[in-house]
């Protein structure tokens, strides 16, 4: 079967006040495309997460480069990529560390952060990272009609 | 896109803080600036209000957890009300509610 899929893409600031635009341009992309109202709060964190981490990360807040969004519209998924080429990072490292906060540890133990992927990760039905030039956040969530479940959460890299 | 922060007084020590909005990387650091002075005053009983909060995602999960940690430092009561399902959903899936129900159980019968 082959497949056409609309491409969106769009190029933002690596600011801190442009991340709502990307949720904007992926919660309408979602919206036109079928998705639950679920769903699209779904990607709408996940897309958020993914440029947030690279205006923090990749760019160190330094404000001063650009992330990359390409939206594809299938027929069964929409996938999204958030690409930046700042700094990298050690992704297969990090994705073996995703948890949830252990609501047991001592308060003084638990992170304020490191969460962000590992929403991704729980949001999105595939995601791949890699980590080449830059990085490059995959995601993939499926559009179920009649609500049959799609292959479960499975992350993987590519160095 | 901005948030905006209502801090009230009701009563002795009794502190509510309201955020309107949708909070992110970009007005995350406001929240944290409006609410953590409020966590560290000793006996204090401090309520964050979500009611009005259409989004949220890590950057204010974070901010929750620090002023949690602070809060339990300071001997101030922090909760957590008028979440959306939508917000109690990232709460659930991330352990957030049961660190803050736990927190909460424990300053109940804790005496130390
Ligand atoms: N796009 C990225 N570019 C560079 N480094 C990244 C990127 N995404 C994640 N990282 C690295 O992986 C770590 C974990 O990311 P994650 O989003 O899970 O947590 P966090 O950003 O530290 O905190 P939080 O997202 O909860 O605010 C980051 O601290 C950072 O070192
Ligand atoms: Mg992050």
């Amino acid at each position: 079967m082959t497949e056409t899929k609309d491409v969106i893409r769009l190029t933002l600031p690596a600011k801190p006040e442009f991340v709502s635009v990307a949720r904007l341009a992926s919660s309408g992309a979602a919206s036109r495309m079928g998705y639950s109202f679920d769903a699209i709060e779904d990607i709408k964190v996940a897309v958020s997460e993914a440029c947030t981490n690279a205006v923090s990360h990749g760019y160190k807040q330094m404000e001063t480069g650009q992330i990359k969004i390409v939206m594809e519209c299938g027929e069964n998924a929409l996938t999204i990529t958030v690409i930046h080429n700042g700094e990298s990072f050690d992704a297969s490292q990090a994705l073996q560390k995703l948890k949830p906060i252990d609501p047991y540890a001592d308060l003084d133990e638990v992170n304020e952060g490191g969460l962000g992927l590992f929403l991704i990760n729980a949001l999105m039905d595939q995601v791949t990272i890699s980590t080449e030039c830059g990085v490059a956040v995959r995601m993939i969530k499926f559009l179920s009609r009649d609500g049959v479940e799609r292959i479960a959460n499975k992350v993987s890299t590519t160095e | 896109m901005n948030i905006s922060i209502e801090r009230e007084v009701k009563g002795d020590n009794l502190y509510l803080v309201a955020v309107e909005g949708e909070i992110d990387v970009f007005t995350a650091p406001e929240l944290k600036k409006g609410l953590l002075p409020l966590t560290e005053i000793h006996g204090g009983n401090l309520t964050l209000d979500l009611n009005a909060t259409k989004y949220m995602d890590s950057t204010a999960l974070g901010v929750i957890v620090a002023a949690l940690k602070s809060a339990s430092k300071h001997q101030c009561r922090f909760s957590v009300t008028g979440m959306t399902p939508r917000i109690k959903r990232l709460f659930e899936i991330t352990g957030l509610s049961d660190l803050l129900n736990r927190a909460q159980t424990s300053e109940g019968n804790a005496d130390d």
